[in-house]
């Protein structure tokens, strides 16, 4: 059933607007890929140009072996057979959530039809509600009845804009995992669009970051907290700073932040480097010598997050256990970790 | 101290709200005294009359009237929808154009076109002499549909009823949310299956009530079926009361079709008990279906046909008359009847507009069943011919007048005489009681798009409920509130039967002129008083129109997300 | 009620009466009548505006259907400002009388000009025009001899070439009643079998209409008020004049008891307060130079004997008219209706 997904230098214009920019990436069969990006940056574009509303300016999409967007044709949305989770759910409110789940089957006979909802309820573990109506349902619930209508058919390709934009942030967390098992189980090639990088983690096992309509990079989540291709990618993903280091002729970096390799030393050189600082790179450690003075902080239950300043008074965020109780103004002594370190071309 | 401050608070909040439902109330039941009037017929005595009808012609009235309801509710439907979705969902040359052009044929009255039409397709108009010339053909040699038939009536009240079904299903097509619809898509369906199962049924409330304005006024039409010999109902009315002299037994035949509406509203209602239709999402510019070629002409084709055979031709067929008959036409006291009708109809939409105001926001502020069913009855007059809605009016004012004049003569040993019969006042009234249901639609549909917590969040920063209604709703309910002032104006000005009843002495109207020539079958000088109406029509529509090609509704109750 | 709010109400309403009370002094000072007309404003608001020149005095007018205007009458009763009643038929005359909303005055101009058949007998009403109906012919394919009387209307001979309006009209209904009075209940309900079969279409449209289809060729004969036809012949529209020109029209039964005729006419109110007035106005407009006007204008008969038809009338012929009583009309209506109903006449 599942495709992979095939994008090749995709464009998409309104007028003389280019929302999406020569955007290529590749989804395998059965993975789920997420578009990740500040609002206003082409995602949806992106996805509604994948689902068959928008036409293409430039380039290619194709599903498996089947081409099904250039600029010269546009295969139907209601032949590509993609499945889709709207933002708002879009659930019918005329119907009842059978009658939702069902829409889309046809050449069924009843009963047929009947076994199919019912075991589309079932994957969303929403058994028994076949004679609702949606606004007799929670949010979560119509989310996963979006959900069961849309994989109903049996869709090569699922598409999902912000599909949990408009629940709570713990359904949304609880939600992402169930939805990620739901997909996983009926093995379909996904995509989800998103702004939430959490639940992209979550749900995804490739995320593309865009940027101003163009792919800043596509990896596995890990990668892109990791190793962000750029600056862009590195302050969007996760939190941290990037502050600006010198290193010595052997690559050691100011503070103690670490030590350079050869090859990065060769690189980037040894003057004004942007060097990214993630809160875990930091750690508390109670006898350290390094002592760094608070300039905020902010309580999160089980952690603490420090805002510090380095020597210089470039700011770090350091995440320490909740124990940890300094207030703004005194010394917090902690221990540099980067494990590995991430560097950038200095700016300007 | 502050406990007491508060209570006071929650108890100003109680008064006001019920001087709502006290004033809501009390207009309701105002209003549905003439309803009452007639429905309160079927508890007097049966006459003898009932027994005749049911022996020769009630089955024949059930039946036409049965046949053009269906008929009008197809007829409109089909040209109603169409025209929503072309202009609403399509993309074709003329679109903007016929958008407003489309609802033109609404200011024609619906007795009026039938003349029209008579003349143009009967033996000796204009068609069949013109094939009789061309032809050779004589009397007999040639089939030729007649006009002045069941069909033909059908006809005649689906081009001037559409207008309705369309105003309001295109507001709804537009109002819908492209999500939906692109879920649909996304499910396999074809644009045709999307209209067919998801846009259609979600559009239902703006369908039905749109067709039931439309079967409404089927069902009170008296003109049309009677000039084309169709025995409907309302004939069986009239016949009973002119040609057998038994008022009451007319009555009670109005009281049986007010049943029969109640009752299909009802089940109507039933049927969707636990359906909703609203959406709130985001709006965004609705994407029209691009058509080019054969279906752009196609689209093109079918707007220009309903269009002329709605308006052009008629209007066209009214002008040639006029030019025909100028001099007869025009009289010196013309100008008095424009003046007469603008103003009459005016002043009725604006009653209608401020009781549909009180009576649709105050069911809001009291969703209890003893408001709706008092909203529900005093609206209940669309359906009832407006003759009879006439004698409804006349006897309780007549009744009342006599018993203050009784008490008058016995404490001041003078009479008042009728105060209130004969005059304007009796004659807007009736009017609110037929057309008050055309403004309530509008303003109920208009305030169930603005979300309950609007009002929450007004009256928790300290607004009245009427302090709401002024700074909240009316601003959000502008383009509502227009519709339901137009539309109201258009029917009074077309409106008939109930003017010749109750108006004072000394006034007249164009459609009563237009009527009293079209009586004595003096159709061409009866074409000049009609082509007013229609040229008086013709503002308030294209009003009308300016506000509605605005492409997003401007009631939307929901912000953008 | 509290007793203030009651003598606040009691207050206002000696205000309401007083106010009336001056208004009504003023209003009775020049004279004034109010009529209630079935008749429409273009035939009868000429003669009443000339009634006011010649005499001051105002007139208020409201037109409508008969039936409408009587239950408005009857529904105000005696407050009623209305003080005369015009009718354009003896049927509603005759409906008003037996409501109680007219009163009977004597008037010996009325009496001496208006035969006894046209009048009531106790003076409640008066005729003031009459109305023939006749049978229209086209002269192509009908010869007068083949025509006599509506009784032979029913005879198979005529099957489908017969055209007239539907039986919800009172002309057709005074017609039945005509028959009713003189023929009996039994054999009207014969003949409406035999003549509702011959009609050669189901009845649509006016009088004019009927005409025109004979004109056109779709039926042969028509049954119509004669002023129908003389308002073509005079219309402005040539397609009118032109059907009308190529017919012709028959007097039925003058062999027995005359052309069916009916009246408009005129009765004075019971809660009239111009009763004088009133009566002058009805004779006014019984009066020659009246009577020749709705000949002139509506090619009407003249209800005064000696007062000649317009031009058009003339050229008909003088014929015998059915004398019947007019109150026997207005009193046979509803059992025309039914009788029609029976027979099945749309």
């Amino acid at each position: 059933m599942a495709e992979p997904l095939q994008l090749n230098n995709v464009s998409v214009r309104y007028g003389d607007f280019t929302a999406v920019i020569e955007v290529s990436l590749r989804l395998e069969a059965g993975h789920i890929g997420c578009l990740l990006g500040p609002s206003g940056c082409g995602k949806t574009t992106l996805l509604r140009a994948i689902a068959g509303f928008e036409p293409l300016a430039a380039g290619s999409i194709s599903l498996g072996e089947r081409q099904i967007s250039d600029p010269g044709q546009l295969v139907p949305t209601e032949q590509r057979n993609v499945g889709m989770v709207f933002q708002d759910f879009a659930l019918f409110p005329h119907l009842s959530i059978a009658g939702n789940v069902g829409f889309g089957l046809s050449g069924m006979d009843r009963a047929e039809r009947e076994q199919r909802i019912s075991a589309m309820l079932e994957l969303v573990s929403l058994e028994g509600t076949q004679s609702a109506y949606p606004h007799e349902l929670s949010g979560g619930q119509q989310q996963r009845v979006a959900l069961a209508r849309a994989l109903a058919p049996g869709p090569e390709l699922l598409l999902m804009d912000e599909p949990f934009s408009s629940l709570d942030r713990d359904l949304r967390e609880q939600l992402a995992v169930e939805v990620r098992e739901v997909l996983k189980r009926a093995g379909v090639t996904a995509i989800l669009v998103s702004h939430d990088q959490q639940e992209a983690f979550t749900l995804s096992d490739q995320v593309t970051v865009i940027n101003a309509g163009r792919v800043a990079q596509t990896d596995t989540p890990y990668a892109l907290y990791h190793n962000p291709a750029d600056r862009f990618v590195a302050e969007f993903i996760g939190q941290g700073s990037i502050i600006s280091v010198n290193a010595d002729t052997q690559g050691k970096l100011s503070h103690g932040l670490g030590t350079l390799t050869p090859e990065q030393l060769s690189n980037y050189g040894q003057s004004n480097l942007g060097l990214l600082v993630r809160p875990d790179d930091i750690k508390y450690s109670a006898r350290s010598e390094v002592q760094l003075k608070v300039l905020s902080r902010a309580f999160r239950g089980a952690n603490f997050m420090y805002e510090l300043a380095l020597p210089n008074g470039q700011a770090v965020s350091c995440l320490t256990p909740s124990h940890v109780n300094v207030a703004a103004g005194e010394l917090l002594p902690v221990q540099f970790d980067l494990q590995h370190l991430v560097l950038f071309e200095a700016e300007g | 101290m502050e406990i007491a401050v508060s209570r006071e608070v929650s108890f100003r909040r109680l008064a006001s709200g019920s001087y709502w439902r006290v004033a809501l109330v009390a207009t309701a039941a105002v209003l549905s005294v003439p309803v009452l009037v007639i429905v309160a017929s079927l508890l007097q005595p049966y006459s003898s009359a009932w027994q005749h009808l049911a022996d020769t012609v009630l089955g024949d009235y059930l039946t036409n009237s049965a046949l053009l309801m269906l008929g009008v509710g197809v007829g409109t439907f089909l040209l109603g929808v169409s025209a929503a979705w072309l202009t609403a969902m399509c993309e074709f040359p003329g679109r903007r154009f016929f958008t407003w052009a489309l609802l033109l044929p609404m200011a024609i009255p619906a007795y009026i076109i039938a003349y029209t039409y008579t003349g143009l397709l009967d033996f000796g108009g204009p068609v069949q002499s013109a094939l009789r010339d061309t032809f050779g053909w004589g009397y007999g040699d040639y089939y030729f549909p007649e006009i002045r038939s069941l069909g033909g009536a059908i006809c005649m009240l689906s081009l001037v009823l559409y207008p309705y079904v369309y105003l309001l299903v295109r507001v709804a097509f537009l109002e819908q949310s492209t999500a939906v619809l692109e879920a649909s898509r996304s499910l396999g369906k074809t644009p045709w299956q999307t209209l067919f199962q998801v846009a259609l049924p979600m559009a239902r409330p703006a369908i039905v009530a749109g067709l039931s304005l439309a079967l409404m006024e089927t069902l009170a039409d008296y003109g049309t079926v009677e000039y084309f010999g169709v025995s409907a109902f309302t004939t069986g009315i009239f016949r009973t009361w002119y040609g057998l002299g038994e008022l009451g037994t007319a009555a009670q035949l109005s009281a049986v079709l007010l049943l029969f509406v109640f009752v299909l509203i009802v089940l109507e209602r039933w049927s969707r008990r636990r359906m909703r239709f609203h959406h709130h999402a985001a709006q965004a510019e609705p994407s029209r279906i691009q058509l080019s070629g054969v279906r752009a002409a196609l689209a093109f084709g079918l707007a220009l046909t309903i269009f002329s055979f709605g308006f052009l031709l008629p209007a066209g067929q009214l002008s040639v008359w006029v030019v025909g008959s100028w001099q007869s036409g025009a009289s010196e006291n013309f100008l008095n009847l424009v003046v007469n009708s603008f103003a009459l109809a005016a002043v009725a939409a604006l009653a209608c507009l401020a009781l549909a105001l009180l009576l649709g926001y105050g069911k809001r502020l009291h969703p209890g069943s003893v408001e709706q069913g008092a909203v529900r009855i005093s609206s209940m007059g669309y359906a009832v011919p407006g003759t009879v809605i006439a004698v409804g009016v006349l006897i309780p004012f007549a009744w009342l007048d006599t018993a203050i004049d009784d008490l008058a003569r016995q404490w001041f040993n003078v009479s008042t005489g009728l105060l209130l019969s004969g005059t304007l006042f009796a004659l807007v009234f009736a009017y609110v009681v037929r057309f008050l249901s055309v403004s309530l639609q509008s303003v109920e549909a208009g305030l169930a798009k603005i979300r309950p917590s609007i009002d929450e969040s007004a009256r928790s920063l300290g607004r009245s409920p009427g302090g709401v209604l002024r700074d909240i709703h009316l601003p959000m309910l502008r383009g509502s509130l227009l519709t339901a002032l137009l539309l109201v104006f258009v029917d009074v000005l077309k409106e008939l039967p109930t003017t010749l009843i109750l108006r004072p002495f000394n006034f007249n109207t164009l459609a009563v002129r237009t009527y009293e020539l079209a009586s004595d079958e003096r159709l061409a000088e009866a074409a000049l008083p009609a082509l007013a109406i229609v040229a008086i029509g013709l503002l308030p529509v294209i009003l009308l129109t300016r506000s509605i090609t605005r492409e997003t509704p401007t009631d939307e109750g929901t912000g953008v997300g | 009620m509290h007793p203030r709010t009651t003598r606040t109400w009691r207050n206002t309403l000696r205000l309401i009466a007083a106010t009336c009370l001056l208004t009504g002094t003023a209003l009775s000072q020049a004279a004034e009548l109010n009529i209630y007309s079935a008749r429409q404003e273009a035939l009868i608001k000429p003669l009443l505006d000339r009634y006011s020149e010649e005499t001051g005095v105002t007139i208020n007018l409201v037109t409508g259907k008969g039936d409408a205007l009587l239950t408005r009458l009857k529904s105000e009763g005696r407050n009623s400002p209305a003080d005369v009643l015009i009718t354009t038929d003896a049927g509603r005359l005759y409906r008003a009388q037996e409501a109680g909303v007219l009163q009977a005055v004597s008037s010996d101009t009325l009496n001496t000009t208006i035969p006894a058949h046209l009048r009531s007998a106790d003076g409640y009403w008066y005729g003031l025009s009459v109305r023939a109906r006749g049978i229209i012919y086209a002269p192509d394919r009908v010869k007068p001899e083949e025509l006599s009387t509506y009784e032979d209307l029913a005879d198979p001979k005529w099957k489908g070439r017969i055209c007239i309006r539907s039986s919800g009209n009172i002309y057709n209904q005074s017609l039945i009643a005509s028959m009713l009075s003189t023929q009996g209940e039994e054999k009207t309900a014969a003949w409406l079998d035999g003549f509702v079969p011959n009609f050669a279409r189901p009845p649509v449209g006016g009088d004019r209409d009927q005409i025109k289809a004979v004109a056109a060729g779709q039926c042969d004969v028509a049954v119509a008020n004669s002023y129908y036809l003389g308002g073509m012949l005079n219309s402005s529209d040539e397609e009118q004049r032109a059907a009308a020109e190529s017919v012709a029209i028959f007097w039925p039964n003058q062999d027995d008891r005359g052309t069916h005729v009916n009246i408009s006419g005129a009765g004075v109110t019971a809660s009239a307060s111009n009763v004088e007035d009133a009566i002058k106005l009805i004779e006014f407009l019984t009066s020659e130079a009246s009577q020749q006007w709705y000949g002139a204008t509506n090619n009407e008969y003249p209800v005064r004997t000696g007062v000649p038809a317009s031009e058009t009338l003339q050229a008909w012929g003088e014929f015998k008219t059915d004398q019947v009583n007019m109150a026997e009309l207005g009193r046979l209506n509803a059992a025309s209706v039914m009788a029609m109903d029976r027979a099945n006449w749309k």
